[in-house]
């Protein structure tokens, strides 16, 4: 750690623990449900869960965006974080609108869209807090001395995450119009600019990691977030197949969508390039282990499983069936999750001084939490190919199919065991590392050394 | 080989010109299409009744609709046609909650004009020309 305001990052990675925590709880109460299993339905009806399961996710991964940037501005600009307090600020607000949304949930207060179900007045100030948190990393980018492209990719990838979460907070009249610009926030973050997150944060970390030279590094950084607009703007049009909209979204959007592979393609390839021309004399495996899974497993869940239902003759068939929970599961999981624990996996022994950098228990949490994973993503692929052929093809009444899926959902569990498994040991792992403190500083600089090939 | 400056050409370029295409084609699907494709002029004060509840209630949590949703209960976009209004509004209040095949609704306390208008939200969205979807079981056997 070369800067004493890094340690903000801390604060948001340990919310992101706690929230991974909680949405795991919630991703039970539903496979408990879906096997007939819902004695909590007076408390936490299935829409209560799956809105919460699903806003969890996407601010643990926020916020374990925000503890990367809050981490690597810093070092990638050279210059101490321009407000710690204001840092603070938001941290707490972030949490606390967290809270109250979840909180709503339960009490039935919520919108209703897909991803977006946090309430409108809430919206505006979860919009206040990310401006709040854009402009801290802004000036610090400003103040700085170095202007590195990994730093401006990761914060123009922040920055048009904003931007795009404002179509999201417009009424239409119309619902199929509603949906069209919900998928503009939803498609075009994950399949867009959080891509840039992504490609950021892990350039950082294989510059960090294998000692290859930053301006190889960064080159082919712009040729993957090239090909994921490329191919991911237009990509769009796969969700525009079968909601009133017209028949040329399924040319533009099979085409496209189905090109969107290849920016995962090329993150997996530039991860296993870079780890090989490196000089893999880094003490952290752990970090290095997360940052090539999500170089890996995210072309896996992304790249192949989306693959797998993005041309609409197939689409017509699986849209909003367990096949996209499925790919919504190991795409997530491969690509953000994977990515937020490699992060925290890297910058955990620097910014607490603490060198347990390699235990077992870590390696424990990194192969059950993903073997875990995959065998949940196989439960869900089994319950989604039979559902396809019972309800779809076969015409058997949707509640009749749900009824015969039950057993997928008890290997679901199991799986789901094994990964909760893993997590646990990694948020013990986490918080046996303790708190950062100033002594750290400098720690970790002499591998600053190795990354000169 | 590529340099560092042509990569960052072909990120910048590449972006805006398909931002650009895309905001075009959004704009001839949304004044061109969709209001033709989804009846807009049959989207009353009613039907926009409906779609509130929809959205208030979290409808979405559990069921989809125009294949966008949660797996946990039926499909909804052609339920007008598969069940008729009278069904569907004897579902919400159910006393202790409607239970198909032990899958639990959430008991709802609507109002007659807010039944209606659900049932005119559905009715809205079966009309709509979905492309195709749902798409007729090639090998139906219960029907
Ligand atoms: C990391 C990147 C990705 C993530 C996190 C992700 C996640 C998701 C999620 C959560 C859904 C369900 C959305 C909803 O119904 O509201 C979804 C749907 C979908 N995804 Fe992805 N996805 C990613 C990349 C891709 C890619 C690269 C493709 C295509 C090659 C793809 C194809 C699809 C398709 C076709 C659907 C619609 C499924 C349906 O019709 O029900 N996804 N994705
Ligand atoms: C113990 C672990 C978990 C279990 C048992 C679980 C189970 C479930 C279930 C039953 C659903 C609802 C499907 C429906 O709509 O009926 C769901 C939705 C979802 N979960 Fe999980 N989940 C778990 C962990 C996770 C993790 C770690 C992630 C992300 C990395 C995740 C991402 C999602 C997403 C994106 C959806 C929405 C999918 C869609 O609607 O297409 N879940 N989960
Ligand atoms: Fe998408």
């Amino acid at each position: 750690m070369k800067y004493k305001s890094q340690k903000i990052a801390y604060y948001f990675f340990a919310l992101s623990m706690l929230l991974l925590s909680l949405q795991i709880i919630y991703g039970f109460i539903m496979a408990f449900a879906h096997m007939g299993y819902d004695g909590l339905h007076q408390w936490i009806p299935f829409n209560a869960a799956t809105a919460t399961h699903k806003n969890l996710l996407v601010v643990w991964i926020i916020s374990g965006f925000m503890g990367a940037a809050y981490f690597i501005i810093p070092d990638e600009s050279d210059h101490e974080l321009w407000s710690v307090p204001l840092a603070l600020i938001q941290f707490y607000s972030l949490a606390i609108v967290g809270v109250v949304a979840i909180i709503g949930f339960h009490v039935g207060w919520f919108e209703g869209r897909k991803f977006l179900e946090i309430p409108r007045p809430l919206d505006y100030l979860v919009a206040l807090n990310v401006i709040v948190f854009l402009i801290n990393i802004l000036v610090t980018l400003y103040k700085g001395k170095k202007h590195s492209t990994t730093a401006w990719v990761l914060t123009s990838g922040l920055i048009f995450a904003a931007l795009l979460y404002l179509p999201g907070m417009v009424w239409f009249d119309n619902h199929t119009v509603d949906s069209f610009f919900r998928w503009w926030v939803v498609h075009l973050w994950v399949e867009g600019v959080w891509e840039l997150i992504m490609g950021g944060i892990l350039s950082y970390l294989l510059i960090k990691l294998t000692g290859v030279d930053r301006e190889v590094i960064e080159k082919w950084l712009y040729v993957i977030v090239g090909l994921t607009f490329l191919s991911g703007i237009l990509g769009t049009g796969h969700h525009y197949y079968y909601i009133g909209t017209p028949k040329y979204w399924l040319l533009v959007g099979g085409i496209f969508s189905a090109m969107e592979p290849l920016a995962f393609l090329g993150m997996t390839l530039f991860a296993i390039q870079m780890y090989r021309k490196g000089n893999k004399k880094h003490p952290n495996k752990l970090a290095l282990h997360w940052t090539l899974s999500t170089a890996i497993v995210s072309f896996l869940g992304a790249g192949l499983l989306g693959l797998a239902h993005t041309l609409p003759g197939v689409n017509l068939y699986t849209h909003g069936t367990l096949v996209t929970a499925m790919h919504g599961h190991l795409a997530f999981w491969g690509a953000y999750a994977s990515l937020v624990l490699a992060i925290i996996s890297y910058s955990m022994p620097l910014m607490t001084g603490r060198k347990i950098l390699d235990n077992a228990m870590g390696h424990f949490a990194f192969w059950l939490s993903n073997i875990g994973m995959i065998g949940m993503v196989a439960a869900f692929a089994a319950a989604g190919v039979a559902q396809v052929y019972m309800e779809r093809i076969m015409g058997v009444d949707f509640m009749k199919a749900q009824l015969e899926l039950a057993p997928h959902f008890f290997v679901l569990i199991l799986a789901a065991t094994v990964f909760a498994t893993g997590i646990t040991l990694y948020i013990i792992n986490f918080l046996k590392f303790g708190v950062p403190v100033d002594e750290a500083i400098g720690q970790g600089e002499e591998f600053a050394a190795l990354q000169t090939n | 080989m590529l340099s560092k400056k042509q990569a960052k050409l072909f990120f910048l370029g590449g972006t805006a010109i398909f931002f650009l295409i895309f905001v075009g084609m959004t704009v001839d699907t949304l004044v061109n299409h969709v209001p033709r494709q989804t009846h807009a002029e049959n989207i009353t004060q009613q039907v926009r009744m409906g779609r509130h509840l929809w959205d208030a209630n979290n409808c979405m949590g559990c069921h989809t609709i125009m294949g966008e949703g949660a797996y946990y209960a039926p499909e909804l976009t052609k339920v007008y046609e598969r069940r008729g209004a009278d069904y569907i509004k004897a579902v919400f209040n159910f006393p202790g909650g409607w239970r198909p095949h032990g899958r639990h609704m959430v008991e709802y306390n609507f109002t007659e004009e807010e039944k209606d208008a659900l049932v005119a939200f559905f009715k809205w969205v079966d009309e709509a020309d979905l492309n195709g979807f749902p798409p007729k079981p090639s090998l139906s056997l219960d029907r």
